[in-house]
């Protein structure tokens, strides 16, 4: 059923259901917004949104409103400007407004309003003093700075809706309604995964990324010190739109060139260790399936799980912790990499291992956290001294002066900058699955997976929880316990969704060997340290790209990373070795539920 | 050895433990405890299975759900406008004097808690005040320490 | 302009016999009923003044089988008692009166959300609703009535906000549409109706709708209770017939000395002597959930504008910004003048702020805080600035 309606004497028609603010949109009319955003649902209470409808005894919130036959609306009246600017400003004599000093200056959706609408002095009176307002820096992963909360509510709708955490929440009311955890604890104290997903959407700098730029800077400019980078899969194709970019460009050649200008001493690839990840991982798989299919062995536990995000991790410690021995027990690909830096790497290139300081830039705020957890020392040293999102890569790509549109890409360094197709496209969703099915299905058949171009497409896209199964047939001789098996995997992102798989484990209900979860919508790709604005439409984008960049790799396999092959050959033996073990491998920890 | 645990069970018991079982829940425990403990808005998520930090906030909003200390006998003196013509001032000096506590603060004997509170709906017979459930009302100086000495013999 | 004159009625205490009224009602069809509500002109008796015929209209008018009647016994306006009183003394016409709008509207659920400062009466109302419930089963109608306690949160008064509160949320007032009407509490279509209005509606049923529509004025129809209090030698609660003016009212219940009188409570409007005999109480002139306090010259409007809008900005649910934000400022600007550490014309400014309340705030409680901060600061001036 379509619906007529005029905005600013322009006619249109929407269907039933459309918002006045959709409508506009649709005309090219430009509504501001603070507390609406795409991935959420509506809230209409910032206000900033409101027009004027003829007839209506209240101005309207766009955002909120359904459009109804022969409405008449009118968004730029004076009416609606000086009500648009009293809001604007309202929101100001609450905010601590240091711009110069804050993380999202340039970047702040408020600070964009007060440019539109509150240019000048306001009469309005400072209210930051009678607040009291607190700093929580307890997290590794980010920052909770109640002075700068325009209580949009986006930040609770995140991690409720998308996340199924709900780790803050709005509390109180009146003047004293906040934005809180669970009685005010700290955010390292209360039941929060760090994913950063409430940091992606937060249109202020009430809650940022804890930032790593200054010590990495140190490191840097002292001489003494051999600094190592690693670069996560995600951010080669998100990067750009912080430096200049449209969502969905390709800029892992320039990316290499510029962390080199910045000073890094060997400029290395995440997409290397996760190219080892698919070797030790799906080495784990096989050998728990024989275990259970042909040994009978109850205790081993299936379905498995994939490891590699850090968020999901704390997921299951603090939900599912029952579930804890289905968990791989590899590391991530950037723990992995952490390890081997300090052991293998110092050793070929006879470096010092404790001159080493190993960074890494991931689209992620929960690795900070995975970087700080005390097991993570395995080479007898921090094995990841700072993690960068990909945010604080532009800044310092910026902070350096460097014209990073005309940059000439160049290559990773070695020994470990070396990956394939399989690795890279860990950065979306289904990714790791798809790497690890392409390696396993050919280490037991002896040939490809059955899918055209080796592009699994059953695993791949935006469905919230998606399922495939694998017929195993025409075994080699070592793996003929696997002759007929139906293969079946199911993949989740966010953490509702894992949240819905975990349910049906939990209930026995599930039939999957092989379970992916990534804690952020669309996989790391979506991830909490990836650029801000985020939506659905640029998630699609930086997917596009990541799957682009597999489809142009020479090699596309895992076990074909001539690396990686070496690594074997000279270091760790074989997947699932003792020093494997020692390196690459970890545990898990219980954490309270509530 | 007692643990609140127990309570909400039973209370989710009688209630049950969908989204809308929360208040009722949240009620009950204030009426045998007076506040809402952390241990105990801990043990409320765990049995309707939602977010601690989900139960403090829907428990905050509330002025009767207090998740800071309470005594067992909460005062809460009306301030709205027509208690406030009508002498809460002197109410709230005399209650101070008698139970050296000042209002927002409760007693180190966890016995009171004084609190001021918007308007209880005793306007045509004020000032007026709660005592837990309890509504006193056409207070006096007079009747405010009888009223007082009685709930401290009890 | 009608003018009526001071004239007390007794309707809502009326002694009256639930089993006859109900048992007539229950053979009336739905239609009916409704339309004898719709010729009484009765009117919300909260505050907002909602046509109730037409509420019980568009709810019995949605096809979702699962209904709700409930009953705003949340009162929390400053001045009001009249709904304490009333299920005191007569409860039984309450769950009367929600029988009846179940029966027009098709709900076989009923929920009295009773504030949480009146939950001692909760023993005595439950045992009566006991009583009830017997009742209706002899009468052979199949409705259900349960008790919801607030929390002591003012602004659960408010229709949506109050639906969240039964859910087990914060008080959080929703966007609206949908209405009540048709995504009410749990999402269905809901009739939520003032404890005074369910009474009313019933006595309406019981003597017929022109016996109602008889009295009041054309936009004001009926009478309604009154909770009197401030500077009064008789505060206490009234019946009285819509439409008299402020002079009369002041005429029967003032002290001799009255300057100002604030009708319908914080959310109401402050009107000065010199108004008097021009303002009508009733939806034409200024309505009014039944809060009436009178101030003399002893008092000071800076106390009472004050204490309302420290009222407002605890209050507040705090979400949208108006409100939120808006209650602070005007709060601490008064102040500002009052000590003289802002300009006078600052007022001004701030009055253009309650003005943006009005007409930006997402519900009724930031748009009515202009209502008192206005009429306050435009007739006593000089009491704020001196």
């Amino acid at each position: 059923m379509m619906i007529n309606l005029n905005i600013n004497n322009q006619r249109i028609s929407v269907p039933k259901g459309t918002t006045v603010l959709e409508a506009a949109k649709k005309l090219n009319i430009n509504i501001p917004t603070l507390c609406n955003h795409p991935d959420l649902c509506v809230a209409g209470n910032c206000r900033v949104c409101v027009v004027e409808q003829t007839g209506a005894r209240t101005l309207i919130a766009a955002c909120a409103m359904p459009v109804s036959e022969g409405m008449d609306i009118h968004t730029n009246t004076l009416k609606v400007r000086n009500a648009r600017k009293h809001i604007v400003e309202l929101l100001l004599s609450e905010h601590k407004a240091d711009c110069t000093k804050c993380y999202k200056n340039q970047k702040c959706e408020l600070q964009a309003l007060a440019n539109e609408f509150a240019f000048g002095d306001s009469i309005f009176l400072d209210l930051v003093e009678d607040h009291s307002y607190t700093i929580d820096r307890s997290s590794p992963a980010f920052i909770k700075d109640d002075s700068k909360c325009i209580r949009c509510q986006r930040c609770v709708r995140t991690c409720a809706e998308l996340q199924h955490i709900t780790a803050i929440a709005v509390s109180n009311k009146g003047a004293h309604m906040k934005i809180s955890s669970f009685h005010e604890r700290p955010m390292s104290h209360v039941v929060c995964t760090s994913c950063g997903q409430c940091v992606n959407r937060c249109p202020t700098g009430a809650l940022v990324e804890k930032t790593y730029i200054d010590q990495v800077w140190d490191a840097i400019y002292d001489t003494d010190k051999h600094v190592v980078v690693q670069t996560a899969p995600a951010v080669r194709v998100a990067l750009g739109e912080d430096l200049g970019y449209d969502p969905g460009e390709r800029v892992t050649g320039k990316m290499v060139t510029a962390l080199r200008q910045l000073g890094f001493d060997s400029v290395l690839d995440t997409d290397f260790s996760a190219d080892l990840t698919i070797m030790e991982e799906g080495t784990e798989l096989l050998t728990r399936l024989k275990k259970v299919l042909v040994d009978g062995d109850k205790k081993t536990a299936i379905p498995m799980f994939t490891s590699c995000s850090p968020a999901w991790i704390k997921f299951v410690e603090h939900k599912y912790p029952e579930f804890l021995p289905n968990i791989s027990t590899c590391k991530s690909p950037q723990q992995m990499f952490g390890a081997l830096a300090k052991t293998y790497f110092a050793q070929i290139k006879k470096i010092d291992p404790s001159k080493i300081v190993s960074v890494s830039i991931m689209p992620c705020t929960a690795k900070k956290y995975e970087a700080d957890r005390p097991e993570m020392r395995a080479s007898g040293y921090k094995d990841i001294d700072y993690v960068l999102t990909t945010r604080e890569l532009a800044v310092m790509v910026k902070q350096a002066g460097i014209d990073f549109i005309n940059l000439e890409p160049s290559n990773y360094d070695s020994i470990m900058g070396d990956s394939t197709g399989a690795a890279v496209i860990f950065g979306a969703t289904g990714g790791v699955m798809e790497a690890a099915l392409r390696t396993a299905y050919e280490i037991v058949t002896g040939r490809e997976v059955p899918f055209k171009n080796l592009n699994i497409m059953p695993v791949r896209g935006m469905e919230g929880v998606k399922e495939a199964s694998v017929k195993i047939e025409g075994c080699t001789p070592d793996w003929k316990f696997l002759e007929g098996v139906e293969l079946k995997v199911a993949i989740a992102h966010g953490l509702t969704n894992a949240n819905r798989i975990m349910r049906l484990v939990r209930q026995g209900k599930s039939s999957y060997h092989f379970i992916e979860i990534m804690a952020c919508p669309g996989g790391c790709i979506g991830g909490g340290g990836q650029p801000i604005p985020t939506s659905l439409e640029i998630r699609n984008k930086r997917m596009k790209a990541i799957y682009s960049e597999d489809e142009h790799m020479v090699l596309r396999k895992s076990h074909e990373n001539p690396e990686v092959i070496a690594i074997y050959r000279d270091f760790l033996g074989k997947p699932n070795s003792h020093v494997s073990h020692e390196l690459l491998h970890t545990h898990y920890v219980e954490r309270e539920a509530y | 050895m007692y643990h609140v645990g127990n309570l909400v069970k039973d209370l989710s018991d009688k209630h049950g433990r969908a989204k809308e079982s929360l208040l009722p829940i949240l009620q009950g425990i204030v009426e045998k405890h007076n506040y809402l403990t952390d241990e105990a808005m801990v043990e409320v998520a765990r049995e309707l299975d939602i977010s601690a930090a989900e139960v403090y906030g829907t428990a905050s909003f509330y002025t009767f759900l207090d998740t800071q200390v309470r005594g067992k006998y909460v005062i809460r003196v009306c301030k709205t406008i027509t208690c406030s013509m009508k002498g809460k001032g002197e109410i709230i000096q005399i209650i101070e004097d008698m139970l050296k506590i000042k209002v927002g603060e409760t007693t180190s004997d966890k016995m009171f808690s004084l609190i001021e509170t918007n308007c209880i709906g005793w306007c045509h017979k004020a000032p007026a005040m709660l005592i837990n459930e309890i509504p006193y009302t056409e207070l006096t100086p007079e009747k405010i320490v009888e009223i007082i000495k009685g709930y401290i013999q009890k | 302009m009608e003018n009526i004159g001071l004239n007390k009625v007794d309707l809502i205490f009326e002694k009256t016999d639930p089993k006859e009224v109900l048992t007539r009602a229950f053979r009336m069809s739905n239609d009916e009923i409704i339309q004898q509500i719709l010729e009484s002109g009765l009117k919300g008796r909260g505050g907002a003044g909602f046509p109730t015929g037409l509420k019980w209209k568009y709810t019995a008018a949605e096809k979702e089988p699962q209904k709700y009647i409930v009953c705003n016994a949340d009162e929390g306006e400053p001045g009001t008692f009249k709904d304490r009183e009333i299920l005191d003394r007569v409860s039984y016409k309450v769950y009367g009166g929600m029988a009846i709008a179940g029966k027009a509207i098709g709900a076989r659920n009923g929920i009295v959300y009773l504030r949480g400062e009146y939950r001692f009466l909760l023993p005595k109302l439950m045992k009566e609703l006991g009583t009830f419930h017997t009742l209706i089963q002899e009468i052979g109608y199949d409705f259900k009535v349960n008790y919801c306690l607030g929390s002591g949160a003012y602004i659960c008064g408010e229709e949506s906000a109050l639906f969240e509160s039964i859910e087990g949320g914060r008080g959080e007032p929703r966007n609206k549409p949908p209405y009540p009407t048709t995504s009410g509490v749990f999402g269905k279509p809901t009739s939520i109706n003032n404890v005074e209005t369910l009474v009313t509606a019933m006595m309406i049923i019981h003597h017929g709708a022109a016996n109602f529509n008889q009295l009041g004025t054309k936009d004001s129809r009926g009478s309604k209770v009154f909770s009197v209090s401030g500077d009064t030698p008789t505060p206490g609660i009234f019946e009285l017939e819509l439409g008299m003016t402020v002079q009369e009212f002041v005429n029967e219940f003032g002290d001799g000395d009255t300057k100002a009188v604030q009708v319908g409570g914080a959310s109401g409007f402050c009107v000065p002597r010199k108004k008097f005999q021009s303002t009508i109480i009733g939806f034409e002139g200024v309505p009014t959930g039944g809060s009436m306090k009178l101030f003399n010259s002893s008092r000071s409007m800076y106390n009472v504008l004050h204490n309302y809008l420290d009222f407002f900005a605890e209050e507040s649910c705090g979400q949208c910004t108006p409100c939120r934000v808006g209650c602070q400022q005007l709060l601490k600007g008064v102040e500002k003048v009052k000590k003289g550490e802002a300009k006078t014309t600052y007022l001004n400014e701030l009055v253009k702020l309650a003005d943006t309340m009005k007409i930006a705030s997402k519900c009724g409680l930031g748009q009515s805080v202009g209502n008192a901060f206005r009429t306050i600061v435009e007739n006593f001036r000089e009491e704020i600035i001196y």
